[in-house]
């Protein structure tokens, strides 16, 4: 009997934990979540081990402005994420690397970060495709007396 | 007390089915003659293939698989090609703008297999690897057609050198 009662105890608590779990998938997935920066690419604005909550709806509604700082799949390793502001949408046109001035083409956007001599961006990779991009910086979490929204608008 | 439970359902129930698309898998048309003959060898009905998302968790694909990926011309759309090239190979193109491609590190070189009718890393170069959706593995719609799809390449269209 009370193996019976602890089977079906275990049972219920996998259950749960399963449910809370496809929960926070999907808040994370498409709502928003914490991400911790590392490296010096978006100095001044942000430094490394800076917690910023950013949001998964605008990237997948398309409105995304210039001046946003974006998370995004870094293009030659997917595994790693990038922290970059977006300085020019599909149709701007940017300079590049050696001063060559680009158009950003139709689905692209041209990610830089604010650091501009010490960062690895779209001057050295060129347009990055929208389908890369995870999410939208809102603000700034952590540390606690940086709190700042990080919008521009 | 039935419309709390129901509330109950659908809040824990949409997201266990949410997540399990998004991990596991799910069945998708294919529109387009892009890779005919291997899906939709006739233009009227249109095949619905099993994408399974478990099998790219970790970025790996092999050549000559069949993966849909969003396109990168337009985030909204999602494409089917098979693999051509992986990071490292050397690639002979079909009206690139350059003869030959070296794939960069973290991309792949995605060719549709109805060569002429179809938009492919032809026209917009190597694609990264971070905007691989799925990769499909049956056809699953209609019953005549049900099968698993192959991972080949047609001869003519292997790399020229392979990295590894």
């Amino acid at each position: 009997m009370t193996f019976a009662r602890i089977f079906s105890k275990t049972l219920g608590f996998i259950g749960y934990t399963f449910q809370y779990a496809c929960v926070t998938h999907c808040t994370f997935e498409y709502v928003g979540d914490f991400v911790i920066c590392s490296g010096p690419s978006m100095e001044p604005t942000l430094e490394s081990n800076n917690i910023l909550f950013t949001e998964h709806l605008s990237p997948r509604l398309q409105r995304l402005r210039r001046g946003d700082i974006v998370i995004a799949k870094c293009p030659s390793n997917p595994k790693q994420n990038i922290c970059k502001r977006i300085v020019g949408l599909p149709g701007d046109k940017v300079r590049g690397n050696f001063a060559r001035s680009h158009v950003v083409p139709r689905g692209h956007v041209w990610l830089e970060g604010d650091n501009s001599g010490n960062s690895t961006d779209s001057r050295l990779y060129g347009p990055v495709p929208e389908g890369l991009i995870r999410s939208r910086v809102v603000c700034r979490v952590w540390p606690l007396d940086k709190i700042t929204s990080l919008t521009d608008y | 007390m039935w419309f709390r439970s129901l509330c109950r359902s659908v809040f824990f129930g949409l997201p266990i089915g949410i997540t399990f698309l998004d991990t596991v898998g799910y069945v998708a048309r294919v529109e387009g003659i892009s890779m005919q003959p291997a899906l939709n060898p006739e233009s009227k009905n249109t095949d619905y293939v099993f994408l399974s998302r478990w099998a790219v968790r970790d970025y790996t694909v092999n050549r000559g698989d069949v993966i849909s990926l969003v396109s990168p011309k337009d985030p909204n759309q999602k494409i089917i090609k098979r693999v051509v090239a992986l990071q490292g190979d050397v690639v002979s193109t079909l009206g690139y703008k350059n003869q030959y491609v070296k794939i960069p590190e973290g991309y792949c070189w995605v060719e549709g297999d109805h060569t002429g009718h179809t938009l492919d890393s032809n026209t917009f170069g190597p694609v990264s690897l971070g905007l691989i959706n799925a990769k499909a593995m049956c056809i699953v719609w209609p019953p005549s057609r049900w099968q698993s799809l192959e991972v080949k390449l047609p001869e003519n269209r292997k790399p020229i050198s392979t990295a590894t």
